[in-house]
């Protein structure tokens, strides 16, 4: 483990961004949390988290694919991908470093999403972790400890100093990059802020929300459940829940005629939208019911039945605070745990 | 950088062949002359005119064709509207193979059984790749009927090489039904799950069968009303598609992905599935 003083964190940020491009969450003008790059004077913010998540980094909201020039019978097909360029984002919260793994099991499945695994490969991530865990978290339900973050090196921040500890090779290779900023250290004063946290952790509203149900019955007598009709009632089918969310990963391909060559894009989806799944002659998803069931079925079985168990949910809470009707992903597990 | 599935490949089409008034046969290489990729009887691939749309389509032809693909695409959209319009020579985009195909080398499920193959209008397109297969690989397979129907006798698709080469082939048997008496139409007259019944199949048979879904509904019924088993029948699902790879979270059926795990499942699969499609 090692030791910054707290004084020289901007110098820090200095050292890394002037070796890679360096983001972090800074406070907007309104006062939200979002990820930007780190320039001289961009201060690390305080708040919990970030309103969108950190999928953007690897998963951004539009990709272009590939690009074609169109020359009467001809088509020429131009693959402009290039490799990422090494990248750190820093002060990501416990959630949103397993929402990467997450992920991974989908980008990095055969076959390879290039597009991610090039950011993959060239982004270091440095975890923060929670020292005031909030009402709405409830990464622990999913196994996430909050105050232990993963990711390729993990930071505790206390009123003096941050510390920082590697958890792979590449979190060696960034630490090493600072060293000469850095002493190394005892664990004390970080298995202390550990154990605070840990008293908060327990004490949070859903901190004993089991998921125990999603477990013991079919998929198919939780697809065929009563309660979704009355869990989606009110459900605009707005999308919000969809994009905030740091594992969804849903998108669509759509080409866009510059005038002078067509850009193929993908972009960011929702299964909340009616035309979704949309065909000639049917939908396989025609109600919001249908498609509020799938977007929770989705996270809580269908992921876990082809991932070994692991839940599609990392209980950042996102879903909780941006919901214009308050439903989420937490009143579905309750209502069906309470059954 | 490693090869991207999303990046299409270019095919040229190299003839087309008008079947009904809203179905067209395209034949498809790439720009060496050669064939795209070789592939499995019922897998599919992602056709594209950039600026137009792309769209997944089944891969008619046999594997055994060794010159060239082809496509059979019902007008009804944007892109397949466009396809339509094309002329000889035009350049798409290809890409694929993708799904699971049908198993037709399984003696579990396929290789050395009678077959049964059952299809309604353009859902021949993916039955006619296996039919193709096992006529080229007779050895390996039993006796084979092929039920066919279509709205009318102009609705046929493939109906040319259904008379002068299934028809002359020992040990196929092929049925065609429409749905409306029709002059110059002397065979027989009705839906095809009422067809199917009236043939009363031998259920030893293992049946493939490909349709619309109400068809697919009522056959399978009535199948099952013969004694056939779910595990002897199997089929090809239709979904709305974007990525052809399982990623972009579309084409689910539960915990199974129609464009990855399928298109192709038997019936007792489905029945483990939510009813969702
Ligand atoms: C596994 C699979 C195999 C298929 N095989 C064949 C085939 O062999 N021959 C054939 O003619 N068609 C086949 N289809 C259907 C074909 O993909 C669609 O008809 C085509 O994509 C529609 O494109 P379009 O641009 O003309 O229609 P659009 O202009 O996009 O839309 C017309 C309507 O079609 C819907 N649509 C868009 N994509 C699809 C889709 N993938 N499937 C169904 N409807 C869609 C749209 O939502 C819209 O309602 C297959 C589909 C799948 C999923
Ligand atoms: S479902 Fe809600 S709580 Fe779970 S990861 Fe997505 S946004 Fe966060
Ligand atoms: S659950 Fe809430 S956020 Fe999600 S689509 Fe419905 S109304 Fe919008
Ligand atoms: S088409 Fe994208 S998941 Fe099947």
């Amino acid at each position: 483990m090692f030791r910054l003083p707290i004084e020289k964190l901007d110098d820090l940020f200095a050292a890394v961004a002037a070796a890679q491009t360096l983001y972090l969450p800074a406070d907007g003008k309104d006062g939200r949390a979002s990820y930007v790059k780190w320039e001289e004077g961009v201060k690390l913010s305080k708040a919990l988290n970030t309103v969108r998540s950190a999928k953007d980094h690897f998963f951004p909201q539009t990709t272009n694919l590939c690009d074609f020039n169109m020359n009467g019978k001809n088509i020429e097909i131009i693959d402009n991908r290039q490799e990422s360029e090494n990248f750190v984002i820093f002060g990501v919260r416990a959630c949103d470093a397993r929402s990467f793994t997450i992920l991974d099991k989908v980008f990095l499945a055969e076959p390879v999403d290039t597009y991610y695994a090039t950011r993959r490969e060239h982004g270091t991530v440095i975890t923060l972790a929670c020292t005031e865990p909030e009402e709405n978290c409830f990464c622990s339900v999913f196994g996430i400890d909050a105050a232990s973050p993963e990711g390729d090196a993990a930071c505790h921040i206390t009123e003096d100093a941050l510390y920082i500890n590697a958890n792979t090779e590449k979190g060696e290779k960034f630490i090493e990059s600072v060293k000469d900023m850095l002493t190394e250290c005892g664990t004390e004063a970080v298995d202390a802020q550990k154990a605070q946290t840990a008293e908060i952790m327990k004490k949070l509203p859903f901190a004993n929300v089991s998921t125990d149900y999603f477990r013991k019955n079919t998929l198919l007598d939780i697809f065929n459940s009563e309660h979704w009709k009355k869990l989606s009632e009110a459900c605009l089918g707005c999308g919000t829940c969809t994009f905030v969310c740091p594992t969804c990963q849903c998108y669509d391909i759509k080409d866009f005629d510059t005038g002078h060559g067509i850009k193929r894009y993908r972009t960011w989806d929702s299964c909340m939208y009616s035309d979704f799944t949309k065909m000639a002659a049917a939908n396989s998803r025609n109600s919001q019911v249908e498609r509020f069931r799938q977007r929770f079925m989705h996270k809580l079985v269908y992921f876990p039945d082809n991932n070994n168990g692991e839940f599609g949910c990392v209980g950042c809470g996102r879903c909780l605070s941006r919901c214009p009707i308050s439903m989420n992903i937490i009143k579905v597990i309750k209502t069906f745990g309470e059954e | 950088m490693l090869n991207e599935t999303l990046i299409p490949k270019l095919g040229v089409v190299t003839d087309i062949r008008i079947d009904t008034p809203d179905v067209k046969t395209f034949r498809v290489v790439g720009t060496d002359g050669k064939k795209l990729f070789e592939h499995i009887p019922g897998q599919c691939a992602m056709l594209s005119v950039p600026g137009v749309g792309e769209g997944m389509f089944s891969i008619t032809s046999s594997p055994t064709n060794k010159e060239f693909m082809e496509f059979s695409i019902k007008k009804c959209g944007c892109l397949t509207s466009w396809l339509h319009m094309m002329d000889v020579g035009q350049q798409i985009t290809v890409r694929g193979p993708y799904g699971n195909g049908f198993p037709v080398e399984d003696p579990e499920k396929l290789k050395g059984k009678d077959l049964l193959f059952i299809a309604g209008g353009i859902g021949l397109a993916p039955l006619r790749s296996v039919i193709n297969y096992c006529r080229d690989k007779r050895e390996n397979y039993g006796s084979i009927q092929i039920i066919y129907g279509s709205r009318s006798k102009d609705d046929l698709v493939d109906y040319q090489e259904i008379l002068n080469e299934w028809l002359a082939d020992d040990g196929i048997t092929v049925n065609l039904t429409i749905d409306r008496e029709q002059e110059g139409w002397d065979g027989h007259v009705g839906f095809v799950p009422n067809y199917v019944k009236e043939l009363t199949p031998d259920i030893s048979k293992t049946v493939l069968i490909c349709g619309p879904p109400i068809m697919i509904k009522f056959t399978l019924a009535g199948l099952k009303e013969l004694g056939f088993k779910e595990t002897q029948v199997f089929t090809t699902m239709e979904l709305r598609m974007k990525c052809a790879i399982g990623k972009c979270g579309r084409c689910n059926i539960g915990n199974k992905y129609v464009c990855k795990d399928g298109p192709v499942f038997r019936f007792d699969q489905l029945g483990e599935l939510p009813n969702e499609y």
